[in-house]
């Protein structure tokens, strides 16, 4: 194995593309009347089921009949106040929301891409269940165009507009349940060349995009409204799509662990050569090994066969060893063909040779299967499914197919991001053949009308932003690339203009890209703060009722009680902004108090009342004023002497 | 001249270059854009000089011609056939029974349409009953197209053609027939059929359709076409049926009696509700189950099949309104129309105003057949003065009979009789369960605001 820090991308090939997915902040849903908004309340339940069907080139995608045939179905909530027909899949969609298109074309007109003249929207076919219709409506508003990052041209290949899927809230058996409050919300979609090199630049390409998106005013924020698919390939290996990375910093991993892996399985390929072993030669030949389990410890073993079920087996000829290989940190090969049998078989997992005895599969038992499939303990390996006969042959299938890929290296997949920054297989890679047009809505013509309200939405250029933040608002240049960088850009610039001549634009500035950032490295959660309890914080500022010094403990405070007002946790932590003459006179009674102190230690009395005084003032008054008066009070005791 | 969907000179640069639907075209705009995609016929405004492609990726874009671009042939694609149903398993175990279904178009068997880029029937029942492999478990199947139209084109000699091939399917022997079928008119063509084999029907005939075209993964037609197949093959009943969604859930489907059905809602699921009357059973297709919901039926079996087909095409379907009424109903009378239904408001009154109208309509040999625009509950017009009159008129009142099923019995009656006693007769006996005469206090749904 190789640690990720020796990895050099560039001789490896790696070509890493991007696509942002970002919520766009309008009044409505993108094809019909709802609020573009989640929601907790009352909701109404509905079971279905979906099929697959054909697309407009008559193809069938083989994820879509395959998610069909495993039997799903789904059970949808739908919130009364945020889902009408259009969600349930009950009533046609509406028009294409107007104001979304508008935003979508602003911004394909920020990257200097082409829109087309004439927007068709598609059908998607989605047939996981996160879609009532079993389609996703999208269409593709412009190609082209490109964004600087670092000196370097990215270019752009497509910018979509689409509506985002229904949220996920569980799963059971085949039944997998889903909310509607978030099906619908319009989602642009940009998609960059595959020309990223390195799983920094990865993190970086996707910062400047945000913060393009940010830059309109015109997009949601907070866990959840950005997500990232990266599509990952290095030199030999195959484009890998990775769906899901909803944050930036775990880009970087995602990308360097999809490297190792791609890397580890050509490794694996070459292994499999070199030991003189050929796909040909992997063969489906299960071997019923129930019997030799009839008296076994192993309790998940047990359970299956005391259910009726069967535990098979089949040998992987001159494979010891493989299956235990590492191919990301924490996951072995026998991983990947466990993900395989998962999701072509439904089955809980697989059991292979090279992780035994384990699971309470004693040695004993392992030497007897070798036996059953009269393999060579010392070369051969086996893998083992335990389940109902069908399911577990089905098992068999997949994870045989799974070996034989392994002779090409990498498979084209899509998998899933974990927070971990590893991912797990999900499905196979669909292509075109899922595209369909929305027959229900027609064609949308990108008239001057249309072109000449994006223009006026479409974002400033960063150089222009910054030079009003250094100019207008006096903010010093670093502070200003900083705010740039900031998600909370729009509010930080609204604030600065509603208290302008009462609260200093930098001491807003410093709040948000100084005091925030400092209390989320020491692990606060500031992503869940809402905006509103920012400008109620802000407001407070301004109107003298707390010191800018008490801002950071407030936050840390609204981050943990979300509930509670802001004007509250100041009252509850006793940090109202004091006049001088209150801090005159607390100074006043400590010197008084420590009288013989500050006798016995002259000059040095200064820092120890400061000290002593701090403790009841920090964040209340500005500290400076502080050591002004305990100087003078200090000074003044003296001279009396 | 048209060419594919494309007109002007949008339509001559294809034609010269002898471009066509499938080719894969490459166009150069002045700015720098060039993209490539497949061509597709034009659907919607084709006014408008823009070309269709299909890029690489599936999405369908539209990019405008000015005569500055540069549009070249780079290749070329066999189409498949956009929205045909899959094929979704490899071997059916087939149940026992036969079936027969009978394809009248719809939504049930629509795909999209180039010309218009909405959806158009375009489905024989054969390649429908493919993709819905669960239909097998209960009956093999034998299908015909008869119709490819949508609802709205439904006419009453249509009706007759219905019937006539029912009655050779049902004499040849099947267990059962389904028939599939626009939603909007579903209702008449339903209560046309339960009137034409009122007097001996030996095998159930389950009508169904969809709400959702069988063009996407949520479509409803395997969903109602299975409850139908089980209906048809299963049921105890012999009555001419709709079998649809039951509620907004893919759980039960609802068969409802022929003449008792109204479509009430332009677009859910569970569009179909018995008004005046419990459907005749639920039923479960995954499980295979058929609830009874009205044990008042004809047994399977138990009759021979008797015919009475024929429909009367000049029959007019009015509703009051306060406007002028009385010159709409005399218009009728002078254009030669047979028969004329008036759902009237409430009651099933007309205004006084229209009173004379009709006595001369009654007078000339036209009946005036009145149901109630409320649709639940009964004609009643023997409590207000007017309704006192129209009776001393001459109209005849139905009951709680639907609108739309005296429209269809009156066309039905007159192709039998225009003797105003008999047709009297006819219109106020209950021939096929149309007409009840207790309501009890539950058969009324309430709307719920929770």
């Amino acid at each position: 194995m190789t640690s990720l820090e020796a990895l050099d991308y560039k001789s490896l090939g790696l070509k890493v593309g991007l696509e942002v997915h970002q919520q766009l902040d309008t009044e409505h849903k993108l094809f019909c009347n709802c609020r573009a908004e989640l929601n907790e309340g009352p909701h109404a339940t509905l079971t279905r089921r979906l099929r697959p069907t054909r697309s407009e080139v008559g193809d069938v995608d083989p994820a879509a009949l395959f998610e069909w045939r495993r039997g799903r179905y789904y059970e949808y909530q739908a919130p009364l106040a945020n889902s009408c027909l259009v969600e349930a899949d009950e009533e046609p969609p509406h028009s294409l929301n107007r104001e979304a298109l508008v935003i979508a074309i602003a911004v394909a007109k920020a990257l200097g891409s082409h829109v087309f003249d004439e927007v068709h929207v598609m059908r998607k076919v989605v047939i996981d269940g996160s879609n009532t219709s079993g389609f996703q409506r999208t269409a593709l508003v412009a190609v082209g165009g490109s964004i600087e990052v670092n000196g370097k041209v990215i270019p752009i290949e497509t910018v979509c507009l689409e509506e985002d899927a229904a949220r996920k809230v569980g799963e059971e058996g085949s039944k997998v349940v889903y909310r509607l409050d978030r099906l619908g919300i319009p989602l642009i979609e940009i998609a960059t060349a595959p020309v990223i090199e390195s799983p920094e630049e990865a993190r970086e390409v996707a910062l400047a995009i945000g913060r393009l998106l940010r830059l309109t005013g015109r997009v949601k924020r907070g866990i959840g409204t950005i997500r990232q698919d990266l599509n990952v390939s290095i030199r030999g290996g195959a484009k890998t799509e990775i769906k899901g990375v909803q944050k930036l910093e775990l880009i970087p991993k995602v990308v360097a662990f999809e490297v190792l892996r791609q890397l580890n399985l050509l490794r694996i390929r070459d292994e499999l050569l070199r030991r003189g072993l050929s796909r040909e030669a992997v063969k489906l030949e299960p071997v019923d090994v129930s019997s030799l389990f009839s008296n076994t410890s192993s309790k998940i073993l047990r359970r299956v066969l005391d259910q009726g079920g069967v535990v098979l087996a089949v040998r992987l000829q001159g494979m010891k060893g493989i299956l235990g290989f590492e191919v990301m940190p924490g996951r072995r090969f026998g991983g990947e063909l466990a993900d395989y049998a998962r999701f072509w078989a439904g089955v809980g997992g697989i059991i292979h040779s090279d992780e035994l005895p384990a699971y309470g599969i004693t040695v004993e038992e392992v030497r007897r299967v070798y036996e059953a499939l009269g393999a060579d303990p010392e070369r051969d390996a086996f893998v083992m499914v335990a389940d109902e006969r069908g399911r577990a042959l089905k098992a068999l299938k997949a994870v045989v197919e799974r070996v034989q890929m392994a002779f090409d290296g990498v498979p084209e997949e899509t998998r899933a991001a974990m927070e971990d920054g590893t991912t797990r297989y999900m499905r196979p890679r669909p292509g075109a053949a899922r595209m369909y047009p929305e027959t229900d809505i027609p064609p949308v013509k990108v008239t001057s009308d249309l072109l000449e309200e994006a223009e006026r939405v479409k974002p400033e250029p960063l150089s222009v932003k910054l030079e009003k933040l250094v100019s207008k608002y006096g903010l010093s240049r670093e502070l200003a690339v900083e705010v740039l960088t900031d998600a909370r850009l729009d509010l930080v610039e609204k604030l600065i203009e509603r208290y302008e001549g009462m609260l200093q634009p930098t001491v807003i500035a410093s709040l948000f890209v100084v005091t925030l950032r400092g209390l989320r490295g020491k692990g606060v959660d500031v992503e869940s703060i809402e905006d509103s309890k920012l400008e109620e914080l802000v407001d407070l500022m301004a109107r003298g009722v707390i010191a800018k010094e008490a801002a950071e403990r407030v936050l840390e405070e609204i981050a943990r009680n979300p509930g509670e007002p802001v004007a509250k946790i100041v009252k509850r932590l006793g940090l109202q902004r004091i006049t001088v003459e209150q801090a005159e006179a607390i100074v006043e009674e400590i010197v008084r108090a420590n009288i013989e102190e500050v006798k016995r230690r002259g000059v040095k009395a200064h820092s120890y009342i400061m000290g002593k005084a701090m403790e009841r003032l920090r964040g209340r008054i500005d500290g400076r004023i502080v050591a002004e008066i305990v100087k003078r009070k200090v000074e003044e005791l003296q001279k009396q002497q | 001249m048209e060419y594919y969907g494309y007109t002007g000179f949008v339509a001559s640069i294809l034609r010269d270059l002898g471009l066509e639907p499938g080719d894969i075209i490459r166009v150069r705009r002045p700015d720098g854009l060039v993209v490539e995609g497949m061509l597709l016929p034009r659907y919607g405004d084709s006014r408008e000089p823009i070309v269709v492609l299909k890029l690489r990726n599936g999405y369908n874009v539209g990019v405008r011609l000015t005569g500055s671009e540069v549009v070249e042939k780079v290749g070329s694609i066999r189409r498949g056939e956009p929205g045909a149903p899959v094929p979704l398993v490899d071997e059916v175990e087939v149940g026992g029974s036969k079936i027969f279904i009978l394809g009248c178009g719809g939504t049930v068997a629509s795909r999209i349409d180039y010309e218009t880029g909405a959806v158009k029937p375009y489905l024989s029942p054969e390649e429908l009953s493919l993709s819905v492999p669960e239909m097998f478990r209960y009956a093999s199947v034998e299908a015909k197209q008869l119709f490819a139209i949508l609802s709205e084109d439904m006419k009453p000699w249509m009706w007759s053609v219905i019937v006539e091939e029912l009655s050779k399917v049902i004499r040849s022997g099947y267990d059962g027939v389904v028939v599939t079928h626009g939603t909007d008119t579903m209702s008449y063509t339903a209560a046309a059929l339960s009137f034409a084999f009122h007097k001996g029907l030996p095998v159930p005939i389950a009508m169904t359709g969809s709400q959702r075209s069988s063009d996407r993964p949520s479509s409803d037609a395997a969903f109602n076409l299975t409850a139908a197949t089980l209906v048809a093959s299963r049921a105890p009943f012999a009555e001419v049926t709709v079998v649809m969604h039951g509620e907004s859930s893919d759980s039960y489907a609802l068969a409802h009696r022929g003449v008792r059905v109204r479509k009430m809602h332009t677009s859910r699921r569970d569009a179909f509700q018995s008004i005046n009357a419990r459907p005749l059973a639920r039923v479960w297709p995954y499980e295979g189950r058929i609830e009874v919901l009205d044990g008042n039926f004809r047994v399977r079996g138990s009759q021979e099949l008797v015919v009475e087909n024929g429909f009367d095409e000049k029959v007019a379907f009015i509703k009051h309104y306060p406007g002028p009424i009385a010159e709409l109903i005399d218009m009728l009378v002078d254009k030669g129309f047979h028969g004329i239904v008036v759902e009237g408001t409430g009651f099933g009154h007309v205004s006084s105003d229209a009173i004379e109208s009709i006595r001369r309509a009654v007078e000339s040999g036209v009946p005036v057949v009145v149901a109630s625009q409320t649709l639940f509950g009964r004609v009643n017009l023997n409590v207000y003065s007017t309704g006192r009159r129209m009776l001393e008129a001459g109209v005849i009142p139905v009951e709680d009979m639907l609108p739309e099923v005296a429209y269809v019995k009156l066309s039905w009656v007159l192709a039998r009789t225009r003797d105003m006693r008999e047709v009297r007769r006819l219109m106020q006996a209950n021939l096929a369960g149309e007409i009840s005469l207790r309501h009890d206090i539950n058969l009324y749904p309430r709307w719920s605001y929770d």
